[in-house]
This record gives C-alpha cells, structure tokens and sequence, in this order.
C-alpha cells in the first residue's frame, strides 16, 4: 500500500502506529483491572490483612479457615441448592414459554414483552417487591386470612428449611424470560423440513418438539445454562433485598460472606479469600465452556483451513 | 388431512378441527396464567402507591385499594425520610442519572472506537488483547473491591458519583468492546481496504465509514449499559454512602431497616420510580434490548 509520504519519522510512525496507540487507555485500564485487581485481591487472600490491608505474606491459612467456617459452607451449599433449582427452574418455564409462543399466537409481541420484562427491573426492586408478597406480616399470608381462611400458613420467607426456595422463586421469575427469549429464537431457527418430516410421520405436537425440534438446539440450551449459573454464583442484591441471607444462615450465598468479612467482620484477608473462590467456581463453569466452543468452532471451521 | 404437507410447519393445524381449537385454547390459557404470574408483582405495588397506609398495615399488600390518592407519590419523591435526610428519593434518583449517563456514554464511546481497532486495524496479538479485555465481562466484582476501594481513596474519588462512574466505565469497557468488535467483523475489509487506498486515514475511515453503520449497535450498548448501571447495587453501596448513594442503595436503606415506622405506601412509590428508567427504556427499546442480551450473554 502506497500511503503518501508523510513528513518526518516520528510523525510517519505515530501514523502507521495508531490504532495502537489509542487503545492503549484502554489496554491499561483493562490490565489493570482483570489482572493487578485479581493478583491483588489474591495477595490480600495470603496476607496478613486483618481491618486494614497488609501485605505481609502469611500463606493459605485463610482458606483453610474459610473452608472451616459453617457460615461458608452453608453459603456454598445454598449457592448449590439455589444454582441448581434455578438454572433447572429457568430453563423449564423458559422452555415452555417459548413453545407457546412458538405456535404462532397472536400479539406475539405482547406476549414477549410480558415475559421479560423482569429483566430490565433491578435485582433490589424485584427482592423488595417480592419479599413484600412472601412475608406473612404484609403479603400472601395476610391476604389468605383476610378473605376468611383464619388458618392459612405461607411463611415459607421466615422457615429455616423454605427460605432458600423463596430466593429460587423469585430468581425464576426474574430470568426465565431470558430463557425463553433465547430459545425462542433457537426454535425460529429450525430447519422446517425436518419438523415437516415428522409431522407426515404422524408424530404428535408434543412428540415432534421433545424429539426433533429441542434436541437439535441443544447448544443453546448449554449456553443459557452458562449464562445462569454465572448469575446464580454472583448473586448478591437480589438475596440482600429479599431475605438478608436469613433467616439465620438459611439463604446466605457466597457473595454476602464476601461482603461481611471484608466490610463488616474486618477479615479482609479471609474475605478476599473467599471472593477468589468465587472467581474459581465461575472459572469451573465457564473455562470449559470456552473452551468446548473453541473446540467445536475449530471443527467446524475444518473445512477452510 | 393431506393438505396439511402442503402448509407450512404450524404444530396447531393438525388433527380434526375441534382438536384444533382446544388445543389453541389450552395455549392461551397458559399464557394468560402465566402472563398474569408475571404482571403481579407490578400491578401489586403499583396498587399500594394508592392505598391509605392504616389499610396496607391491616390488610396487606394484597388487597383491593380503597380510597385511592396520589399524595404518595409526592411524599416518595420530595419529603421521604431516607437515612436521616427527609428529600424523598428525587437525590438518589438524580444520583443515578449522574451516575449512569455519563457512564454510558464514555464506556460507549471507547466501546465504538476500541472494537473498530480490533476488527478492522488488527495488528499481531490484536485477539490477545480482545480476549483480556473481554475477560473483564466475567470477574466477579468481589475480586475488585478492595482494589478499587484504594484506587478510588488514592485519587480522591471515594464517595462520589465521579469514582461510581470511573467503576462503571471501567468495567463497562469490556461488554462495550466485546459488542462493538463482534457487530464490526461483519463490515467488508474491502470497504476499509478501498478508503485506506484513497488516502483516507484512521479517524477519517472511522468518521465516515464505520460511525455511520454503528447506530444499531450504538443502542444496544447504550441500553445496556445504562440499565445495568442504573440496577447497580454493590459498587453503590461499597464507595458511596449517605447522600452520594444510587437509588437501589437508597431502597435497600429504608426497605432494609427493621425498625421504625414503615411506610408501605411511600416505599411502593419509591420502589416504581426506581424500576422506572431501565423499564421505559426496556418498553421503548425492546427488541434492541433483547439483541444485546442474546449477543453480549452468548458470546
């Protein structure tokens, strides 16, 4: 390429080097960010850091200790029961949401706004919305006794053994639209021939959409389920505004500990601690999902090279 | 029925003509079950910004309104005691528009012109770099709070809605980058190719050539963005407090606290007017809305 000769070598240099340069705000921010913040917050984790940071070097006590506190484990537990029941939950009502609008109903459009529109409502506003409908003193309890049934019981927000699922529900409600807007779309995506195929086969709707519609878009149902789990390892405001990780420990996740012991408990070292285990379970979901895809992308780009 | 072979694919328009109709009306009767699942909640606290306040403590939140009056609303938003200060939560509010329209559109901006770089000037490790910013996407936000704690303190941005938007830009980059970058591949090379022979230069090609394909993608970050940092609730809470704080760290202050007298009306209101933005951003750009979930969450 024959670019005219531009005045002197500096100047020709800054020319031919641009692109470059101006990324380069954002490579350091960037860097910073995702590497110094993590190399640091992990220092913190083996350090010496009590109220304030301090880093003297003390080894892996805090994660020994971390892994010993109840409170943790029964967070990581929780995280476990909710992740599991909400990815699941999501998928379902999102599965189905789709499929219902996938039969070519009317107001589609209306249909869809409906359902996601959750999504666009803050993590506080939907668990303060939600724990005012959950709580026996102002919701579904109040309101069951009100209109005559005196014994009605619905205090599952304030029941050691129920809370969690409160958190589930709410968490579902919030983003199975998500689900069911990127499976719809899955669904849109289906070669008509092969869903014309089974239908001359005599197949059921049902049967037609368990058998070959869903399985075909099975991608997109491990990429919504990623994407889930990753939400449910960062959940935080939504707990923080529904139950407070209570009653008692019974709906704590990881990302509230997190909170405590560096901002409450002054345990900044074992809250650091535990904020990297955070980042290795996300790690365990999402390392290899990428590199699942790259390897599916490479077998597919087989062909060119 | 033969014909069906000859239609498109539409699951409903097999079997017999009575099949055909109930099996359309089972359709809609779940999705009226649950559309009204979904509309509860709203319509729910929506009621409660009209109702009496002894009616709410007697009755509950659900409960058909009586006496209905708007005065809540005007309470909620100029004369509600928030942590000791009695101005409603019109500062919050303004403190997260402060927050999240200058947020939205640096990270935007840098977003356009770093993902034009990254696909159209590549250079070697040009994908290195994309991939370590796009890295930022996924860290979890604990890993970064002591450090941005320090920075913020250092620089002389603790507490202010400058360090909230410094946070926000900052992270923020990546999801702008990652969605910039992946809508520029699909520009033609040649079309670089051919202005560069022309003589054209780097900020001109981008002026002429690539801002002017970039609107739609331009909405879907900026709606992106702006809604995920109004919703924004731990930075919020971590670097600012007091009169500094965003709305959603104003909500969980007055909805969190046990004690006292609540005032289920006035919260209600508050509560909607923090759903507001993001909500009537949602409703007007909805399909732009849903691009960007499917693009940034997938990719």
């Amino acid at each position: 390429m024959s670019l005219p000769a531009s005045s002197g070598g500096l100047g020709r240099w800054l020319g031919d080097h641009i692109a470059q340069i101006v990324l380069i705000p954002t490579l350091l921010a960037s860097f910073a960010y995702v590497v110094l913040f993590s190399v640091w917050t992990f220092w913190l984790s083996v350090s010496t850091s009590t109220m304030l940071p301090d880093p003297t070097f003390s080894g892996f006590g805090e994660y020994a200790a971390l892994w010993q506190s109840k409170r943790w484990t029964v967070s990581f537990s929780n995280l476990f029961v909710f992740g599991t029941f909400y990815v699941i939950g999501a998928m379902v009502v999102g599965t189905l949401l789709a499929i219902l609008i996938d039969q070519r109903v009317k107001f589609e459009a209306v249909w869809r706004t409906i359902f996601l529109y959750p999504l666009a409502i803050s993590f506080i506003v939907t668990g303060t919305v939600w724990r005012w409908i959950f709580h026996p003193q102002t919701g579904v309890e109040l309101a069951l006794h009100d209109m005559g049934w005196i014994s009605a019981q619905f205090d599952w927000i304030t029941d050691r053994d129920l809370a969690l699922y409160v958190v589930v529900i709410t968490a579902i409600w919030h983003a199975s639209g998500f689900a069911m807007a990127l499976i719809l779309a899955g669904l849109r995506s289906v070669d008509g021939d092969i869903v014309k195929a089974a239908q001359i086969d005599g197949a059921s709707v049902p049967r037609t959409y368990a058998r070959v519609i869903l399985p075909t878009i099975w991608p997109i149902f491990l990429a919504v389920a990623v994407v889930l789990l990753q939400f449910a390892i960062k959940t935080y405001d939504l707990v923080v505004a529904l139950t407070q990780g209570g009653p008692g420990v019974a709906t704590t996740v990881p990302a509230i500990v997190v909170f405590d012991l560096m901002f409450e408990r002054g345990q900044i070292a074992q809250g650091s601690a535990a904020a990297v285990m955070i980042l290795v379970a996300l790690g365990i979901v999402l390392i290899p999902y990428a590199l699942y895809m790259r390897w599916r992308k490479r077998q597919e780009g087989g062909d060119h090279g | 029925m033969a014909e069906t072979t000859h239609a498109d694919f539409d699951a409903l328009s097999t079997g017999s003509l009575r099949r055909r109709i109930t099996a359309k009306a089972i359709v809609y009767a779940l999705l009226t079950v649950f559309a009204l699942f979904y509309l509860m909640p709203i319509v729910i606290i929506l009621a409660n910004t009209l109702r009496p306040l002894d009616d709410i403590v007697r009755t509950g939140f659900i409960a058909w309104p009586a006496d209905p009056s708007l005065s809540h609303w005007a309470e909620a938003w100029s004369t509600f005691c928030i942590g000791g200060t009695c101005e409603g939560v019109s500062r919050y509010f303004k403190n997260s528009l402060a927050m999240a329209i200058p947020a939205t559109i640096i990270s935007t901006m840098l977003g356009l012109i770093n993902g034009y770089i990254l696909s159209k000037w590549r250079f070697r490790g040009a994908d290195l770099l994309f991939g370590l910013i796009t890295l930022g996407v996924f860290l979890p936000p604990q890993m970064t709070l002591l450090p941005w704690a320090w920075v913020l303190g250092n620089v002389g941005l603790s507490n202010t809605i400058s360090g909230l938007i410094l946070v926000h830009v900052v992270q923020g980059v990546s999801f702008t980058t990652l969605f910039c970058r992946n809508y520029f591949l699909a520009i033609p090379d040649d079309l670089i190719k051919a202005a560069r022979i022309d003589g054209a230069g780097f900020w001109r090609i981008f002026r002429r050539i690539v801002l002017p394909l970039s609107p739609p993608i331009v909405i879907v970050a900026v709606i992106w963005q702006f809604t995920g940092i109004w919703n924004e609730f731990l930075f919020g809470t971590i670097f600012t407090s007091g009169d500094k704080q965003p709305i959603t760290a104003a909500i969980v202050a007055f909805s969190g606290s046990g004690t006292g007298e609540r005032h289920y009306n006035v919260e209600a209101a508050a509560v909607i007017m923090a759903a507001l933005p993001p909500l009537f951003i949602y409703l007007v750009g909805g399909k732009y809305f849903v691009r960007g979930l499917t693009s940034g969450a997938v990719k």
